[in-house]
């Protein structure tokens, strides 16, 4: 005992299963564990509500162990144990004060369902006891999970995640593969049947172990994978690089068609918003030009399409065009406007140069809304009669036709970014973003080179919302709220500034997962400021960073053992 | 005609005059160092001369040519290349892509190749470290970066703005005898510093600038000896 209390910090754990009684408590408090209680990742066992008190406790006993002096250890297991029962007495005091006093005048989640979820159903004082002891032996686990080596813990925290996306997945799953015999018998298997949602129990163990495994045996065989590989002749390698593309090309084609008419509409306004970042990525990832009123050139893209395309209603002008005709209108509109945005900001950095994007994003949402422009582009109404697009004879007025004018779109964004990345001109945004006047010293065309940063991002910003206009086949002014932009952003962050993969990342869990978890809604925002805030201090770089970026936040750990060697 | 000449520039920042009236003539082939104390106006006459300030009167002649018309990043076409105070090197960049950044005027790759031979024989502390990201460089190695950089662009002349500044002494002589031996293969060199006995050692002339104006010029040597340089730069009683 005495060498655990020479390195045991009674303060650090108590702090630490505080602060996460508080987490706990306001989770509880804003209706997160209710709401999500109706959904389960493991069916009948585990809910969602629950995997979310769970993980913070389990977050609570890993962070406690690293806390202890000596880290690794029995002063870090125990550390843990202690904090994540502190956690649980925090989360059984507000339990029965819930179910003692009835608080929902002042709280209007403290709901006797909450006290139910949070006592497994068994009345206060013997509930209150299982959840205290529920919450050490999370905290335990999260101690061992900490002393493991990191490979170990690297796979089981995938295997955890994954069988988490899976059950939150199940039933886009379970409906998008029920057409293929085979597969679906092993899906019944895998999932819960009948109402009850999330995987079966044993599909759960499946799923982690695969996965976890998998990922361990990746790992130690991925170096000798690449050797093999890189030993390959030349010839060969370039074979199997475009048999690669090849299967992604089928992959891409035949997605619609496996996917079913909702999932591709969630697939859609996740291209459009992918289209947007790869934009914005231009302009805030490789120039360093903060943009928050990126939203203005996709709401000139829509509107652009919107006036040249309709055909009837209270408008002044029916022009009624080819949508093909009035896409590169729309997109060199929005070139324009982000030229003529860009002069005036040509001496703006960092702050400022926000405020006064932000401002215009503003000005063209209002001028969309008002009554001055309400002859020509509608006001509040907006515009309706919006005509499907044709291309050789097929009419695209479905999410599965729609579908592949999105992704050209996308890839012709992704390719165009790529060759931008890696010109002079990628060149020079990068060091503009890094120094501007040195950029300038250096000989770089200042002018130019912002001006083209923001007319290449809003290109592609057009052209996302012109697809939004025959998408939806109407466009109103709300459409283009500054949250958009916010959210352009956000993804750019979340999957790594100045990263052409990050943004698809981003996208997925920014644009895609909201639109699945459709029912959640309320607490999108919560969980986005939740989600960044944690990026920011765990990953900065994002999930898949630009390579420089990386370098740079990791040089100390990498440089390290190569300057040991010399 | 001289290289470079300066003639009665005066440059403001707002409604600050900063510079009253300099001018100052640097021949082919010579080291030149403008040295003063703080804010005595040496950063801005460099930020004048490559054109990141514009003066409001007076003019910067370059072999003859006026270059008030021309912005910033032209004059580096004209010959004229910096390395900034601080050094600015780009952080994120690697060395190799600092030094093809410093290049950037160049089209011809084969020069731009042929140039980096030269700094990493200059510099061979660069060419280890070639792919590392410049921020996290030693300071040493960022002055060392950031001169290597400037030198890319095939200067007739080299504006260097304190490269002693926040280095240990052995390497701010390793700075200067680069700097002399860059001077040899041909570039002139306009130092300014504030460490005014090592700029004086190396430059063939200098001036002495004080609350943005010249107060002294004359050959390196005379200036050593000169009783006020000496009380007010030196640090001779």
């Amino acid at each position: 005992m005495s060498t655990t209390q020479n390195t045991f910090d009674w303060r650090k754990t108590l702090q630490l299963g505080l602060i996460g009684g508080l987490v706990g408590v306001l989770i509880a408090l804003v209706g997160m564990v209710d709401e999500f209680d109706k959904r389960d990742i493991v069916a009948g066992t585990l809910s969602m509500g629950w995997t979310l008190l769970l993980l913070t406790a389990l977050i609570t006993g890993y962070f406690a162990a690293s806390m202890m002096p000596k880290g690794r250890g029995l002063p870090g297991i125990v550390s843990a144990v202690v904090a994540s029962a502190i956690f649980a007495v925090v989360m059984s005091v507000l339990a029965w004060l819930v179910d003692r006093f009835d608080l929902r005048q002042v709280l209007v989640n403290a709901s006797p369902n909450l006290v139910k979820i949070l006592t497994f159903e068994q009345g206060v004082p013997n509930g209150l006891f299982m959840l205290i002891g529920a919450g050490a032996a999370v905290g335990l686990l999260g101690g061992v999970i900490h002393i493991l080596p990191d490979r170990i813990r690297k796979a089981v925290a995938l295997g955890l995640s994954m069988v988490a996306l899976l059950g939150l997945l199940q039933e886009i799953i379970q409906v998008s593969l029920a057409g293929f015999e085979g597969v679906s018998k092993a899906l019944e298997w895998m999932f819960g049947k009948g109402t009850e949602k999330g995987l079966s129990v044993a599909g759960a163990i499946v799923v982690f172990i695969v996965v976890a495994a998998g990922n361990l045996l990746w790992n130690t065989n991925a170096p000798k994978v690449n050797a093999q590989f890189n030993k390959l002749p030349q010839k060969s390698r370039r074979s199997l690089r475009w048999l690669g593309y090849g299967i992604l090309f089928l992959v891409i084609i035949y997605l619609p068609a496996v996917l079913g008419l909702y999932l591709t509409e969630v697939v859609n306004s996740t291209g459009l918003f992918i289209l947007m970042g790869l934009g914005l990525n231009i302009v805030v990832g490789f120039a360093g030009l903060l943009d928050l009123g990126y939203v203005a050139f996709y709401a000139i893209g829509a509107y652009t399409v919107g006036v040249l395309t309709n055909f009837s209603g209270e408008l002044t002008w029916h022009f009624g065009w080819n949508f093909w005709l009035a896409l590169p209108v729309a997109v060199s509109l929005a070139v324009l406007a982000g030229v003529v945005l860009g002069v005036p900001v040509l001496n703006m950095r960092g702050d400022y140069l926000a405020i006064v994007t932000l401002g215009f994003g503003e000005i063209i949402r209002i001028l969309a809304l008002s009554d001055f422009l309400k002859p020509s582009i509608g006001g509040s109404q907006g515009i309706v009669n919006i005509p499907p697009p044709q291309f050789l004879g097929v009419l695209i007025n479905n999410p599965q036709t729609l579908y592949y004018v999105i992704v050209a779109g996308a890839i012709l964004a992704l390719f165009i970014s790529q060759r931008l990345r890696d010109s002079r001109l990628g060149r020079s945004w990068k060091a503009l973003r890094e120094d501007e006047d040195v950029a300038q010293a250096m000989g770089i065309n200042l002018v130019a080179t912002k001006l083209l940063a923001f007319a290449t991002g809003a290109a592609f910003s057009g052209l996302s919302g012109s697809i939004l206009a025959v998408k939806l086949g109407t466009i109103y002014p709300h459409s283009f709220a500054l949250l958009i932009s916010i959210n352009v952003l956000a993804l750019i962050i979340v999957g790594g500034m100045g990263s052409i993969p990050g943004v698809f990342v981003g996208g997925l869990l920014l644009a895609g997962m909201p639109e699945l978890l459709r029912e959640f809604a309320e607490y999108r925002l919560l969980i986005y400021g939740a989600l960044l805030v944690v990026m920011m201090q765990v990953r900065p770089e994002g999930f898949w960073p630009e390579a420089t970026h990386k370098r740079e936040l990791h040089e100390a750990e990498a440089v390290k053992p190569a300057e040991a060697e010399a | 005609m001289s290289l470079l000449s300066i003639e009665n520039i005066h440059t403001y920042y707002g409604n600050i005059h900063a510079l009253k009236g300099i001018s100052l003539t640097i021949e082919k082939g010579e080291i030149v160092t403008l040295i003063g104390g703080n804010g005595a106006g040496k950063t801005t006459t460099l930020r004048t001369i490559s054109g990141l300030l514009k003066p409001r009167e007076g003019a910067v002649r370059l072999n003859g040519e006026d270059l008030s018309k021309y912005k910033a990043h032209e004059i580096v076409y004209k010959g004229i290349s910096m390395v900034p105070e601080g050094r600015g090197v780009f952080a994120r960049l690697t060395v190799t892509e600092n030094l093809e950044m410093g290049a950037y005027s160049l089209k011809d790759p084969k020069g731009i190749s042929s140039n980096m031979e030269r700094v990493f024989t200059l510099f061979p502390r660069l060419k280890e470290r070639r792919t590392q990201v410049a921020g996290t460089l030693s300071g040493g190695e960022q002055q060392m970066l950031a001169t290597g950089r400037a030198l890319m662009a095939n200067p007739s002349i080299l504006l260097m703005d304190e490269p002693s500044m926040g280095l240990a002494p052995v390497l701010v002589e390793l700075i200067f005898d680069t700097i002399q031996q860059i001077n040899k293969e041909g570039t002139t060199v306009l130092l300014v510093e504030q460490n005014a006995l090592m700029a004086l050692g190396i430059a063939s002339r200098g001036y002495v600038l004080q609350t943005g104006q010249i107060v002294l010029s004359d050959t390196a040597v005379n200036l050593k000896s000169n009783p006020t340089v000496q009380k007010a730069y030196l640090g001779v009683e």
